[in-house]
């Protein structure tokens, strides 16, 4: 009845190619916006921010970058948490380094240090495909996590080799360091997250996306109608690198602030992302959302509802988690291989019929 | 689907709002994962000693004790979300019991003014109270434990270890890491030859490493382990027919869990401790009685009397003492975690103290200072009785290399001061 394009004039191409064709939809985009930008700042606290918030916009920015490389470009990636590591590394250096410069800068340089480590490891998939890429890409994960430990230059020569975010302002007002206000650091992630998730679809629905896309569906036939493989995986690898990076930046930055390689970009981590963007809708920025929100938010859903609610002891809680996401993942990619994202679109089907079906 | 599911968690959240308590104790456990044989223990202990408090005497002072565990599983990020999940809840005091979730929390914690107490772990220089005033590291610490073994190693070899070699097997980590600047002081002082051997978290591959230690045979090899990585060293080590009695583990590489997986042949193995060990001690009549026979034991109640339970008997007892003394200090009963980091200041552990709690000769005497909150680094070494099946001390108890671990002390603490621009003073 309110979802529907009829009555909707568009005068104009630019309309035409809107992301949000619908009024209902792009109204609903602006309350969502306005919310985010102006409600939740004022009404949050530390446990949402730390909890909640924080790692599902982190999440959502590294989902996105491994979307782009492996929903819309075709190149499966299991580095994800390897090249997150590159991002934080390079962000700790910056603000060590570098302490009069904008944090805000620091960040946005570390997802193109990040861009162009993850276009060197990019390269062998000109050669290979597949389940072979999988398998160079994890020799990424794992040699990046080595360099980390190995050589201490990367952390500074600090004895304990975990790397610390010193505090960092923008305007007066701390977004790292133990000093943070929550609203600050949510509102600092929500402006990488915003900016990344616009480039990000405006990126893919362009020239660059439909060849990513090309190169995805069959990359001989891509070739023959004249996308240059070379640049466009090798662009989709720096693409995915930057988002990447800046996430892996924010979650050392801001998230946790003291990181340590090995534990916090290890196999899982790459395997984490990896499984939000399969949950969420491959080739979907909407998708990365849903998957980052899916698997952030149903850890903290059932810790709350199973212990704090219901008092079970917090192993058997731990355990039953781990039971239930996983039997969930198994359930999703059987009912719906192509994840929230596709539920999400068929849902938008019936609501522009509803409440007539006929 | 996404909608749903945030309301959902809204409403999840909102009930679960804090629960109004007397002197609230955070147990961040991990019973799962692959540290859990280490961290169920440690866990049952800490929680079993405070409900012990609260049947026998009403808890401390006349206030309850309400304990919230919240599991970590070893992971930092959720230890983040433990701490701030639970810190609403007026936590008096974290023990956090990871090296990694310590270094998360000390600006956290400081800026949020709880304490923190890292025993036998954590940040070795958090000792400087003058720089970390939040931060309690008694009664002793990595560097401590470094300097404890290799003080245990000169020993065995009539006080002369130069040119002797000292492999160490770490976890590749902040916490396998902590010693390494400790050791590499003491080599040159003693003028042995120190190797390091990382593993990676979670330490269940290790053949290269015990293979280059079988390479290599060095004299002695020292392990800062945790969780599975203990037991597969051990395994390891026997494997290669390492003489156990040169194969030093600190106080988190010696339970029982960690030797028992190798069998008779791990016999002779030797670790470091800073308590006794067994259950031969008026508090665990107590325990039996209004614990376990009551059927309010923490876990399932197994693992009364082993080395880790101990330990985490050991921290609430600590804990409990500092609790009391700063009851004592400001004339409150419901203290704030800022009252409870006075107390812990003010802490002293005396033998008359520890036998009036049941538990004589149980620890090390010591007193904590603004100057000093590390205790004064005693310890004795354990080794591991396979036919027994038990660790027994085989030293008396003796102070770790003050002379070179204060200076790295000051060294560290002074570079946290500047680095995070905090005004040391007392």
């Amino acid at each position: 009845m309110f979802y529907r394009e009829a009555g909707d004039f568009k005068t104009s191409y630019v309309d035409d190619n809107q992301t949000f064709p619908i009024k209902f939809d792009r109204y609903r985009y602006y309350v969502v916006l306005f919310a985010a930008f102006a409600i939740v700042p004022f009404i949050i606290n530390d446990y949402w921010v730390n909890a909640v918030f924080l790692p599902f916009l982190i999440y959502a920015i590294a989902a996105i970058g491994l979307n782009i490389l492996t929903g819309y470009c075709g190149q499966v990636s299991l580095g994800t948490g390897g090249f997150m590591a590159v991002g934080a590394y390079a962000c700790y250096k910056l603000m060590t380094g570098f302490p009069e410069v904008s944090i805000f800068i620091h960040i946005i340089l570390s997802g193109g240090i990040t861009a162009a480590v993850c276009v060197v490891f990019g390269l062998p998939s000109l050669r290979i495909k597949g389940f072979y890429l999988a398998v160079a890409t994890l020799a990424a994960q794992f040699f990046l996590v080595w360099l980390f430990n190995k050589v201490s230059w990367f952390y500074n020569y600090s004895a304990s080799g975990q790397i610390n975010a010193p505090e960092r302002t923008i305007f007066g007002i701390a977004v790292t360091g133990a000093q943070t206000a929550p609203w600050a650091a949510y509102l600092f992630c929500l402006i990488f997250t915003f900016a990344s998730a616009i480039i990000a679809r405006n990126l893919t629905r362009g020239m660059t996306g439909r060849k990513w896309m090309a190169i995805r569906d069959m990359d001989i036939a891509a070739e023959i109608i004249g996308v240059n493989p070379l640049k466009a995986k090798l662009s989709a690898f720096a693409a995915s690198g930057f988002f990447v990076g800046i996430a892996g930046a924010l979650f050392f930055a801001v998230y946790l602030g003291a990181v340590e390689v090995g534990e916090v970009f290890g196999i899982t981590k790459s395997f984490l992302v990896l499984f939000m963007i399969i949950i969420g809708g491959l080739g979907s920025i909407f998708g990365s959302f849903a998957g980052a929100a899916f698997l952030v938010l149903l850890p903290v859903l059932l810790k709350n509802v199973l212990v704090g609610t219901l008092g079970w002891p917090t192993d058997l809680a731990a355990h039953l988690e781990f039971m239930i996401v996983g039997a969930l993942i198994v359930i999703f990619l059987i009912a719906e291989p192509h994840g929230l994202a596709q539920l999400w679109r068929v849902a938008k089907e019936k609501l522009r019929l509803w409440p007539f079906p006929h | 689907m996404k909608k749903t599911l945030i309301t959902a968690a809204v409403a999840a959240m909102v009930a679960t709002g804090p629960a109004l308590a007397d002197l609230t104790i955070v147990d961040t456990s991990y019973r799962t994962g692959p540290y859990a044989a280490n961290g169920i223990p440690f866990s049952d202990g800490y929680q079993d000693y405070f409900t012990l408090l609260n049947e026998r005497d009403g808890g401390i002072g006349g206030e309850k004790i309400n304990i919230v565990e919240c599991e970590t599983g070893y992971n930092t990020e959720k230890g983040v979300e433990c701490y701030e999940a639970t810190k609403g809840e007026g936590a008096l005091v974290y023990q956090p019991l990871s090296t990694g979730i310590t270094y998360q929390l000390i600006p956290k914690a400081t800026a949020d003014g709880i304490p923190l107490h890292t025993m036998g772990y954590g940040r070795t220089s958090a000792k400087n109270g003058a720089v970390f005033k939040y931060v309690f590291n008694y009664p002793a610490n990595y560097w401590d434990g470094a300097s404890l073994a290799v003080s245990h190693i000169l020993e065995q070899n009539g006080g002369d270890i130069s040119g002797k070699k000292i492999a160490l097997v770490y976890h590749n980590s902040a916490y396998g890491k902590e010693p390494i600047r400790t050791l590499e002081e003491l080599s040159k002082k003693h003028g042995f030859e120190l190797s390091l051997l990382p593993v990676d978290h979670p330490g269940q591959e290790q053949k290269s490493q015990w293979l280059q230690i079988r390479r290599e045979k060095p004299d002695n090899v020292l392990m800062w382990g945790w969780g599975v990585m203990n037991q597969v060293a051990i395994q390891e080590a026997v494997n290669i027919r390492f003489p156990m009695e040169n194969f030093i583990g600190i106080w988190w590489s010696g339970s029982e869990n960690d030797v028992k997986a190798a069998g008779d042949k791990a016999n002779g193995y030797k670790a470091l401790t800073f308590h006794n060990l067994g259950s031969d001690y008026p508090v665990y009549a107590d325990i039996q009685q209004y614990v376990v026979d009551a059927g309010k034991a923490a876990g399932a109640g197994d693992q009364v009397g082993t080395v880790l339970y101990n330990r985490g008997m050991y921290a609430a007892m600590l804990a409990s003492e500092a609790i009391k003394t700063a009851q004592e200090i400001h004339g409150v009963s419901d203290i704030t975690s800022q009252q409870m980091r006075d107390g812990m200041e003010a802490l002293e552990m005396t033998e008359a103290k520890m036998e009036a709690i049941g538990l004589p000769n149980f620890g090390p005497e010591f007193k904590v200072s603004c100057e000093n909150h590390g205790g004064n680094g005693f310890g004795a070494v354990s080794q591991w009785d396979a036919a027994a099946g038990e660790f027994k001390l085989i030293t008396e108890y003796y102070q770790s290399d003050q002379d070179v671990i204060q200076p790295l002390v000051e060294e560290d603490s002074a570079a946290f001061a500047s680095e995070n621009g905090i005004e040391p003073g007392c």
